[in-house]
């Protein structure tokens, strides 16, 4: 967690005034998927809103999360009439086949659960919640396939329907090796490989080769805002652009696009900033 | 000013007096338990209901946040007063049997036994301490953290906080506060004002140039002056 990213959310959304706190502190948890102590610290700090207070509004909203929460969330619905469908055995089927309680994240941070009060679709229960997308009358045996298909990623894009998102097969701006992995593939395609180093770790990162899609892959995991040095694996030399991120300010990292051009991302975690410069190319 | 009837006699009040003090002014007792005075009306026990209104419409508010109203007819004895009571004083000491505050009040309304399933809180959800904390040592320390039945008091990420100094006060306001105090782990107790000291009891065992919060007593009974 970085400092200046909360502090620049805070500042971004209320220009020093106290209103909003509440949307304030879902910012906080969109970015990251709960609310780190540390970041209700700054947050208190910088509103005047004491601490005893935001943490009594972090606990009583169930929407917030002071735990880091998994890739995936998965909520069951316990109101009255999912209830009375059997609800509870659902529920209890997801904790026996992820082996957590709900309000717990499964020890890979794949998967959290939680269980819900009412959502809405009472006529169609029982409800289960997987990322946003509804499963009703769901049985015992349909439990499986929940998970795995949560698992699998049901915001997977559809890149056949998205004319925004294409493949790109990119190659080191130095040495001009290509740097697509067929041996790995996210989101269906080739992987793109590199190095990459941050806090004295160094190792491998795949990253999605769709433009548009930010999927991915890595053997260190790499904290979210933390700025990474990315080296091409094979002449070894640091990619690194002379331009910095237009959002955060980060160095950016040059490939060349084998079509011709020049694709540009940034090197902070989680940070979608990127400039592609096809030059002279028709997409 | 308002006039407004208590018991039957007039009585004329300045604007945004309570009907408790009203009541008080007159001299009719009323049960209170998480009514200090110095801290803000709070209304979370209950005890202090009065009826207002009548017939059909009268119905039951807690007098020490109700405001006065003109005219307003206020019975502060009334048996659907003293009945409503007496369940709350037994809910009271279904959830916390250990209070000698909660023990005297059960008694003076001549509760012997309560018929409701028996739990040993050590909490009340009144909130004392809090408005204790925050409006008379400007600490805000401690307050209220998730809803519903997992809603208890305490300090952000159960952690010993920063803001508390340590005084005591929420010990020593609290009227189920015996247990409050978790001496045996300091670093998750409410405050750690007492971590150094060596409960339960400092004058049983000897310890007389130690402060003790409690006066009276509510575990020894032992009546300090
Ligand atoms: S001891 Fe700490 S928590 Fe208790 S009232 Fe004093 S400052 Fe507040
Ligand atoms: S700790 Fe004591 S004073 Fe504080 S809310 Fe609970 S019962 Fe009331
Ligand atoms: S007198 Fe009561 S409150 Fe004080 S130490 Fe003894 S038992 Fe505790
Ligand atoms: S004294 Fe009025 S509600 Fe507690």
């Amino acid at each position: 967690m970085n400092p200046k990213q909360i502090e620049k959310i805070i500042d971004d959304h209320h220009n020093g005034n106290q209103a909003g706190l509440i949307s304030l502190l879902e910012e906080i948890q969109a970015k990251y998927s709960y609310l780190p102590e540390e970041a209700l610290r700054i947050v208190s700090q910088k509103t005047g809103t004491s601490l005893v207070d935001l943490y009594g509004v972090a606990t009583f909203y169930r929407a917030f999360s002071l735990r880091p929460r998994g890739k995936h969330l998965i909520s069951v619905c316990l109101g009255t009439a999912c209830h009375v469908r059997g609800g509870e055995i659902i529920a209890s089927e997801f904790q026996r086949q992820l082996a957590i309680k709900p309000g717990e994240t499964t020890l890979d941070h794949e998967i959290s659960l939680e269980t819900v009060n009412c959502l809405g679709a009472c006529a169609l229960g029982p409800i289960v919640v997987a990322d946003g997308h509804y499963f009703s009358n769901v049985t015992v045996k349909k439990v499986e396939e929940i998970i795995h298909k949560a698992r699998a990623g049901l915001d997977r894009i559809d890149i056949r329907s998205d004319e925004r998102i294409f493949p790109i097969e990119v190659s080191c701006s130095r040495c001009n090796h290509s740097l697509m992995d067929k041996s790995r593939y996210i989101d269906g395609y080739p992987s793109i490989r590199v190095t990459v180093s941050f806090n004295l770790k160094h190792g491998w990162l795949r990253l999605s080769c769709l433009y548009g899609s930010f999927s991915v892959d890595y053997e260190y995991q790499v904290p979210l805002d933390e700025v990474v040095n990315f080296f091409c694996p094979y002449c070894h030399a640091e990619l690194r652009s002379s331009s910095f991120c237009m959002d955060c300010g980060a160095p950016m990292v040059p490939l060349l696009v084998r079509a011709g051009g020049m694709v540009q991302i940034c090197s902070r975690r989680g940070c979608k900033g990127h400039m592609l410069d096809l030059t002279g190319v028709n997409v | 000013m308002i006039t407004l009837h208590i018991n039957g006699l007039p009585v004329s009040v300045e604007q945004g007096t309570t009907l408790l003090e009203a009541a008080q002014f007159m001299g009719f007792p009323i049960p209170t338990l998480c009514h200090k005075e110095g801290l803000s009306p709070y209304g979370a026990c209950r005890l202090c209901l009065v009826e207002i209104g009548e017939g059909p419409r009268a119905r039951l508010v807690s007098s020490c946040t109700y405001p006065a109203e003109e005219g307003l007819q206020v019975r502060t004895a009334s048996s659907r007063v003293i009945q409503a009571r007496r369940i709350i004083l037994e809910l009271l000491l279904a959830s916390c049997p250990q209070s000698k505050t909660i023990q005297d009040l059960a008694s003076a309304h001549g509760i012997q036994q309560q018929r409701f399933k028996q739990e040993y809180e050590n909490c009340i959800l009144c909130g004392l301490c809090v408005r204790m904390c925050e409006e008379q040592m400007m600490a805000k320390a401690i307050g209220f953290r998730s809803r519903g039945e997992k809603r208890s008091i305490g300090t952000p990420f159960d952690i010993q906080s920063e803001d508390c100094r340590r005084c005591g006060a929420c010990l020593y306001i609290c009227p189920a506060c015996e247990l409050r105090c978790t001496y045996t782990e300091p670093e998750r107790a409410i405050c750690g004002g007492c971590a150094n000291l060596r409960p339960p009891c400092l004058e049983k065992e000897g310890f007389e140039d130690m402060m003790c919060y409690m006066d009276p007593c509510v575990a020894c009974e032992i009546k300090k002056d």
